[in-house]
């Protein structure tokens, strides 16, 4: 099968709040300071396809929409050894909402054509919109199962895919057939893997396909309707006024005692 | 109730009805339980729509929406509400909104202005959605209930034609807890981290959950680890819950996780480490070694609240 991973690079979520800061334009992060890194679920609907390669066969194209320094993560992508890369640089001055990335990710799928299998992360790990996915499934004309942690295919079924997505009671078992859109989440299966070193140093001598907007067709009006579509009013850091009691006592009984004496009052 | 909550205030800002939307079975039971917060409710059901299928939701949201014409659509926090926002946006030309803790109207402009959280937590957000309708889902447990409304809300069935989806189809479907309430609405959350250093100790923290009436939850480590199943995951890749106490035990307090539990009312650590990161969101802590902890914890508990 012919697989495409849509790839984001974010804020490192683990950098710590204290060095959290609001940039110039007062909505968005400065990302000045910290680094920069392959999101999460991101990196879990790779991690994903690699194994779906490695069981059945295929092929792995990796895209991104970005601004340059989002090379980084494909060049991580193809670290892992996916069969190609697509950056698809960012040349808007506007900041970007899922609708907008949506519309470009479904121009450069159309453009580099026909995928079976569309993997997008759930959600990203700085404005968590989680909308992504399924607005590249309605751009598409797709169907979409989300929340999926584990893709397959049986042979002896004609090319239909047997799917396992997660659900607030446990999880559901779906058979599909293709093309179609698929946002991935984490489970213990699709921890993504460390690439080899040798792989590292190769992946920065691979070919790597660089797009402008105007090479896959995106018109700038119907870019800015979606990007008009909602507007960020504030940015602000939340004032933390929590001050932990620590429980003291001279024994472990007295202060179980204490803590547990808290716990019914917050209880109750 | 929360979503009920939400809808209800938004409609007085709007000035507009406050409908109750069900798609699907509408048992007596769900009915009774809505009609005195909504000023009407509208049911849609169809034989398509006995099981939850994305498409089929989708096209049954779709259509009575333009029939509708709201100003907004809001969901709660069940997962298959998340799918559903931006799809149902996008086939009604609006803008859409997820993990909303709260809602208010621009009156000049009568867009709905949405407060969420973003950047793991670091940041909160106030977002405008220009493109009517407003398409959103919102932390349930976040909102304030709906208020009794004395009148009864009327009842109205529509008919749907529905095409079905033979692309995806179920096979089977699984409930892995035991727990029957979801984490997100969990009232009190015993967790565990990475320094239970297995799934052993769990039980433990299982049988103590029990006596305060807790759900069990865990941190990234410890369910990707596979000591205790994915959908425990509370944090910025799990669930992100509300819960009234959260009790985190042997867990240090990554950031990702802070981002799951920002909406605690009251968050309670045991950490042997006590520069532990989770101490800095903590109303009240235990610097001690839980091994030591749990048992007797639980006895005192269970002495306190008889």
């Amino acid at each position: 099968m012919n697989i495409l991973v849509c790839l984001k690079q974010i804020l490192d979520p683990e950098l710590p709040s204290r060095d959290f800061r609001i940039d110039g334009s007062g909505r968005d992060a400065d990302r000045s300071t910290a680094g920069l890194v392959m999101n999460i679920f991101c990196a879990n609907a790779l991690e994903t396809a690699l194994q779906f390669r490695e069981k059945h066969g295929g092929k792995i194209t990796v895209v991104t929409f970005g601004a340059p320094s989002a090379e980084e993560i494909l060049r991580k992508a193809l670290a892992l050894r996916v069969d190609s890369a697509v950056l698809v640089r960012n040349e808007l001055t506007q900041r970007l909402n899922p609708w907008g990335v949506a519309r470009v990710l479904a121009a450069t799928i159309r453009k580099l054509g026909d995928f079976d299998l569309v993997l997008t992360g759930r959600e990203s790990g700085d404005w968590g919109d989680g909308q992504t996915g399924g607005l590249l499934a309605e751009n598409l004309g797709r169907s979409c199962v989300s929340l999926v942690d584990e893709l397959k295919t049986d042979a002896s079924k004609n090319g239909k895919v047997q799917i396992r997505r997660q659900t607030d009671q446990g999880w559901e078992a779906i058979e599909a057939s293709t093309p179609l859109v698929i946002t991935v989440t984490n489970n213990e299966h699709n921890v993504p893997r460390i690439a080899k070193t040798r792989d590292v140093m190769q992946a920065f001598r691979q070919p790597l396909t660089t797009l402008s907007l105007a090479d896959i067709g995106v018109e700038t009006q119907s870019m800015a309707d979606d990007l008009a579509c909602t507007e960020i009013v504030g940015l602000s850091i939340p004032k933390k006024q929590t001050h932990c009691e620590f429980v003291t006592g001279d024994t472990l009984d007295e202060r179980i005692g204490k803590f547990a004496q808290r716990i019914v009052t917050t209880v109750r | 109730m929360g979503v009920l909550g939400a809808g209800q205030r938004l409609a007085v800002d709007l000035a507009s009805k406050h409908i109750g939307l069900i798609v699907g079975p509408a048992s007596d039971a769900l009915i009774t339980e809505i009609t005195n917060f909504a000023d009407g409710i509208v049911v849609v059901d169809h034989p398509l729509l006995i099981n939850y299928h994305s498409e089929t939701t989708i096209a049954a949201l779709t259509e009575v929406s333009k029939k509708m014409n709201p100003h907004a659509v809001l969901f709660g926090n069940e997962t298959h509400c998340q799918e559903l926002v931006p799809r149902l946006a996008h086939r009604l030309n609006g803008s859409a909104a997820g993990d909303v803790l709260n809602l208010k109207v621009k009156s000049e402009t009568e867009t709905v202005l949405v407060t969420r959280s973003v950047y793991g937590g670091k940041a909160q957000a106030t977002i405008e959605l220009r493109r009517s309708p407003a398409i959103i889902w919102v932390r349930a447990r976040a909102q304030e209930p709906a208020v009794q409304q004395t009148q009864m809300a009327e009842i109205t069935r529509w008919p749907l034609a529905l095409e079905p989806n033979t692309q995806i189809k179920l096979i089977n479907r699984q409930t892995a807890t035991q727990e029957s309430a979801r984490l997100e609405d969990a009232r009190v959350i015993v967790s565990g981290g990475r320094g239970l250093a297995g799934p052993d100790p769990f039980t433990q923290l299982q049988a103590l959950a029990e006596v305060i009436g807790g759900q069990m939850a865990a941190s990234r480590a410890a369910c990707d680890a596979g000591w205790v199943p994915a959908e425990w995951q509370v944090g910025q890749t799990g669930k992100k819950v509300s819960p009234q106490l959260y009790l985190a035990i042997a867990i240090s307090g990554a950031s990702q996780h802070i981002m799951g539990i920002a909406d605690a009312k009251t968050i309670a650590a045991i950490n042997l480490d006590h520069d532990a990161p989770i101490f800095q969101h903590c109303q009240f802590g235990l610097v001690d070694d839980y091994r030591q902890v749990v048992g007797p914890l639980r006895e005192k508990l269970i002495e306190l609240l008889a």
